[in-house]
Order: structure tokens, then C-alpha cells, then sequence
């Protein structure tokens, strides 16, 4: 009798040390399929590997096929859940609905595009969001080809421009969000789909100016400067506060993720979702993405109840 | 490494030609510029690879241990193993070898020992050094369609396995074919002569007369299976994989994703973490060769 009661308090106290979760240790099996954006991918890997302290026998696989490869997936009833770093479009909803999927679309984080320059680069203060559109609408190929096209007062020297690839989310949020129409920009810039690529290439060139998640603008602190964002408010630089209250708009975004009915119903990905909405916050955070607002988690939480009843 | 004794021959057979050539002198001066250009080019690989290897080495070395190879893949780098993409990796090219090496040895005897010169062959022989030049993400599409959903393998190591199977098909043709054409005429006849039959021949002389070539044509292309990661990504590969796979009908991911995923991550601890595998992808590679290398002495030895 002693020994189990110690046993017992031993596993309440290994469960509360484990995430504080409201459910116990649980002995779900099964696998979780997830797919989708990379740029999602490393919230759900991070919620993934902390997933296993809650049901060790549950097996989660994250794939990286894009946005638009996963929701394709998604579509075919071949996964369980898709990580979007864009709303599920028209088309996608309509494969959807002709193979019986229903589904729920769940916000699980924002993420901000960070302008950058390099560090050398002194004259550049903040830029408006009609000065970005000015440099990188489609018309603006061959023409604004030096800083003083943009204001007047800037040196007259070349500018160089890096951006994400024309595959890539952050692409199409960031010509929607400054040019106004998602995948329309000029095509004279150096583009990469290795974000990485792009900060070596603004560090080392003085003229340099591009984008990309500001995660990689934390991690090159030294090496890049952010530009402050003018959108009609006063110029704004991306942090977790101004991305989180909106106030850097409009290159903050929303990350999702997609999760059908049919899987909702094992017992594996509803806890698995569960889990997710409940840790998404602080997860976020830890790899470089901006957590929502508590009540939003909360409402998520609500709406996926509703969802798997 | 072979240049000196080379060129001392080359000289001694010119040498009537040079009598009759005025310009004996500048044709001794080119044969010594190419050996200069030769030896450049050697090197420029050499020196570029070098680099490479010293570059990884310094950035990866201390990452690799073994709690390295051991664990999980982690959003902390200091806690992110290889465990599940080092076995994937193994799992993957031991199947495909399986899978490609029979096929690719069978294909090339046939087309050296019993194929007739007709239209058809031709045409087979022109497709399949073609196929060698057909960039590694179109398997990859083949491979989702006919092994992921006509045969319903999914991302399967057995579909990934297939797909890279039919990506080295090729070349362990072509090189097959090459080393069986290098076997002298003398030894078929000799065995035809003693009153073999064909299979006889092919199985007791030919094949291991050119078991070297086979063996060396089969390991670079199942090192070039190794570092592929388009044609996985493809058929569904994937990225994140808690586990360890256990049969071949389970999903996977390979050291390439992993590395891949690894360089693109904002955090720099990440690329040092990609160093480190790559460090391992170069180990398993030269343990490939280095067996490979031990079968064909093991065997040719046996020959003499």
C-alpha cells in the first residue's frame, strides 16, 4: 500500500514537473502526420519534441513541403494536420470540400518581416510603406536603381536588393502586404530560398537592403540593421511587442495550423492539438516567432472543442 | 602520380617523329606545359576539396559524440542528435542497394553479353545513358506517383528506396557495361574453348574478371544515392522523425534533410550542428568505399 501511494505521488509530481498540463501522462499511441510551411516548421518541431514528455508512444512527423505542397496533401485526406504560413486559398478549400474534408483553421503565432540594411549604411533612417512599394513594385525594374530614386538627399549609388525566393510564403506576404498584389515584384533582385544566403549578402555589401522573418534579424544582430517601418503612424521597428499589438503593420503576419475533422477525432491528434494551442505561446518565443495574445489561445481553445464535438 | 613515367614513354615513342620535326623543341615544351596544366587541374579539385574537408572539420568536430548520434532532433541545438536521419540514411542505401545493384549488374550483362544489335536495343542503350543525365528531382516526381500512390508505399523507406534505385540505375549499368568490355577476349575463349557454356562463362570468368569496375562504378553511385535530398523531398521525406525506422514500410528522413533543414535555421549553433552531420555523412561514405575497396583486393586475389 505504501509503495504504490509513494509511486503515485512520484508520478504526480514527474507530471507536474512535465509541462504542467491539465491532462496526466496518457498512454495514446498512434501518429500524428503533419506537413506544410517551413516557416511554421520550427514551432511544430519544438511542440513536437515537447509532446513526447506527454505521450511518449505517440509518433509525430513534421514534413517540409511548403505551404501549398502540404495543403495539396492536405486535400488528398494524406495528412492529419498542415502547417500554413498563409490562409488556405479558395482552390485548396475547394479540393477540400470535393473530398469530404472539413477542417479547422487554428492561429498559432505572428511572425514580422524585418526590413534590413547593412550596419555601414548611415543614411537610411526609416523607410514608408509607399517608398518600399516605390522600390519594389514591378515597375520599379531598371528604374529605381539608386538610393536618391527613393528620396531625394540619399547617395547617389547602387542599391542592392535581396529578398526570399518567388516559392517562398514570406515572398507572398511581403508583396501583398507593400505592393499590393501577392508574387508581383520587380525580378532584378538577388533571391534565395536559404535565408541565411540573404543575411551573408546584406552584411557584406554597404548598398544592400532586403527582407525576411525577423527571427534572422535576432540572430544577426551585429551584422544587419533593421529599418523602422513608416505606415502612415510614425516609423515602427519589428519586436515582440510591436508585432503582437499590430502597431508594425503591415509586415507582421499570422502562422496556422490546419487540422481536419477526421483527424481530430483519434484521440492522439486531438490531445496533440490540445497540447499545441496550450504551449504555442511560449514555444514561439523560444524560436524566434512572437506569441499571440493569451485570449486568442483561449478562444482557440474554445473553437477546437466546438470543432471535435 | 603517374605523369613522369608517362611522359618519358611519350617522349621515347615520339622520338622518330621528332627527328623529322623542325619544331622538335616546342613540341617537347608543349608536352611539358600539358603536364604542368594536368597537374593544375589535379589540384584545383584537390585544393577546393581540401578546403572544404578543413573548413567542416574545424566548425563540426567538437559537436560529434556520441550523445550526438544518439539523440532526437531538438529546437535546442546543444540537444539535437542525428539518431533517426543516420539510420535513415543506412536503412535507405542498404535497401537501395539491394534493390538497384542485381538490376543494374543483370541490365549491363545483358546488354554486353547477349543483346543483338537491333533498333530496339539501340534505342534502350541510347534511353538509359540519357536517363544518367535526367536531374535527380524528376525521380523524385516519378517516384511520388508510381511508388507513393499507384503502389501506395506513401513515404515509405521503400518508396524512397526505389526512387534512388532507379536514380543510380544508370550509372551502374554504364559502368558495368564498361568493366565487362574490359575483360580480354582470350579469357571467354579459353573458358568456351574447356567447353563452358555461356552462363558458365559469365559467372565464373567475366563477372569476377570485372567485379573492380562493377564494384567501384556501384559505390559511387550509391554515394551519389547518399547525398541526394531533392527527389526525397519530393516523394514526402521528412524533416522532423522522433524515432528510429524499424521496417522499411516506415516513414523516414536522411542526413542530406537533415543538414539541409539544419543550415537554413536563423541560429548559428544550427550550422555548426549541420557540420557535425555533415562530418558523419563524409564517415559513412568513406566507410562505404573503404569496404568496397577490401572487396575488390579480396577478390582479386582470389582471381590470381
Amino acid at each position: 500500500m505504501k509503495l504504490t501511494s509513494i509511486l503515485a505521488t512520484a508520478a504526480i509530481i514527474t507530471l507536474a514537473s512535465c509541462g504542467g498540463s491539465k491532462t496526466s501522462k496518457s498512454e495514446l499511441s498512434g501518429n500524428v502526420k503533419i506537413d506544410g510551411s517551413s516557416t511554421v516548421y520550427p514551432i511544430t518541431e519544438a511542440i513536437a519534441e515537447e509532446f513526447r514528455a506527454v505521450a511518449p508512444d505517440v509518433k509525430v512527423t513534421v514534413g517540409v513541403s511548403g505551404t501549398g505542397g502540404g495543403f495539396k496533401k492536405f486535400g488528398r485526406g494524406e495528412l492529419d494536420i498542415n502547417d500554413a504560413s498563409r490562409p488556405i486559398k479558395d482552390k485548396e478549400a475547394a479540393a477540400c470540400k470535393e473530398a469530404n474534408i472539413d477542417y479547422l483553421s487554428i492561429t498559432i503565432a505572428y511572425d514580422g518581416l524585418a526590413v534590413v540594411i547593412n550596419p555601414q549604411n548611415t543614411w537610411v533612417d526609416y523607410l514608408t510603406t509607399a517608398e518600399l512599394k516605390k522600390l519594389w513594385e514591378p515597375q520599379a525594374e531598371g528604374v529605381i536603381l539608386t538610393w536618391n530614386d527613393i528620396r531625394a538627399g540619399w547617395p547617389n549609388e547602387k542599391i542592392s536588393l535581396y529578398g526570399p525566393d518567388a516559392a517562398s510564403g514570406t515572398y507572398d506576404y511581403f508583396t501583398e502586404a507593400i505592393v499590393g498584389e501577392s508574387g508581383k515584384s520587380r525580378g532584378d533582385y538577388t533571391n534565395s530560398s536559404d535565408d541565411n544566403v540573404l543575411v551573408q549578402g546584406i552584411a557584406s555589401d554597404k548598398n544592400a537592403i532586403g527582407f525576411f522573418g525577423m527571427a534572422y534579424y535576432e540572430e544577426n544582430l551585429d551584422k544587419l540593421k533593421v529599418v523602422a517601418i513608416d505606415n502612415g503612424t510614425g516609423p515602427v521597428i519589428p519586436t515582440l511587442e510591436t508585432v503582437s499589438s499590430n502597431t508594425y503593420s503591415p509586415l507582421s503576419r499570422p502562422v496556422f495550423i490546419y487540422v481536419t475533422k477526421q483527424a481530430a477525432a483519434r484521440a492522439e491528434v486531438k490531445r496533440f492539438v490540445e497540447f499545441y494551442i496550450e504551449n504555442a505561446g511560449k514555444i514561439a518565443k523560444d524560436v524566434g516567432y512572437v506569441a499571440l495574445p493569451q485570449d486568442m489561445y483561449t478562444k482557440a481553445s474554445v473553437e477546437f472543442a466546438e470543432f471535435v464535438k | 602520380m603517374n605523369n613522369k613515367p608517362l611522359s618519358t614513354t611519350n617522349t621515347l615513342h615520339q622520338t622518330p617523329f621528332l627527328k623529322r620535326n623542325r619544331n622538335g623543341k616546342i613540341n617537347i615544351i608543349k608536352d611539358k606545359a600539358f603536364e604542368v596544366v594536368g597537374i593544375m587541374a589535379t589540384l584545383v579539385g584537390l585544393v577546393v576539396l581540401a578546403y572544404f574537408l578543413f573548413d567542416i572539420i574545424i566548425d563540426g568536430y567538437a559537436r560529434v559524440d556520441w550523445a550526438f548520434l544518439t539523440s532526437l532532433p531538438s529546437r535546442f541545438a546543444s540537444k539535437a542528435g542525428i539518431l533517426p536521419a543516420w539510420t535513415g540514411t543506412v536503412w535507405a542505401l542498404g535497401l537501395t542497394a539491394i534493390i538497384a545493384i542485381p538490376i543494374g549488374i543483370a541490365a549491363g550483362v545483358y546488354f554486353e553479353e547477349y543483346a543483338q544489335h537491333s533498333r530496339i536495343n539501340n534505342l534502350l542503350e541510347v534511353n538509359i545513358a540519357n536517363l544518367a543525365g535526367v536531374p535527380s528531382i524528376i525521380y523524385g516526381l516519378l517516384g511520388l506517383e508510381v511508388f507513393g500512390r499507384i503502389l501506395n508505399l506513401g513515404a515509405s523507406l521503400l518508396a524512397g528506396a526505389f526512387t534512388l534505385a532507379l536514380l543510380i540505375l544508370p550509372i551502374i549499368i554504364v559502368s558495368t557495361r564498361e568493366a565487362i568490355k574490359a575483360v580480354p577476349k582470350t579469357l571467354r575463349e579459353a573458358s568456351y574453348g574447356l567447353g563452358a557454356t555461356k552462363w558458365q562463362t559469365i559467372s565464373r570468368q567475366v563477372l569476377p574478371a570485372s567485379s573492380g569496375g562493377i564494384l567501384t562504378g556501384t559505390i559511387l553511385a550509391l554515394s551519389r544515392a547518399m547525398g541526394e535530398t531533392a527527389p526525397l523531398i519530393v516523394i514526402g521525406a521528412l524533416a522532423y522523425v522522433p524515432f528510429v525506422p524499424e521496417s522499411p514500410m516506415d516513414e523516414f528522413t536522411v542526413l542530406p534533410m537533415q543538414i539541409f533543414n539544419w543550415t537554413s535555421r536563423p541560429q548559428a549553433d544550427f550550422l555548426v550542428n549541420a557540420a557535425a552531420a555533415i562530418i558523419v555523412l563524409l564517415i559513412i561514405t568513406f566507410a562505404m568505399n573503404g569496404i568496397a575497396i577490401y572487396f575488390r583486393h579480396k577478390w582479386q586475389k582470389r582471381m590470381l
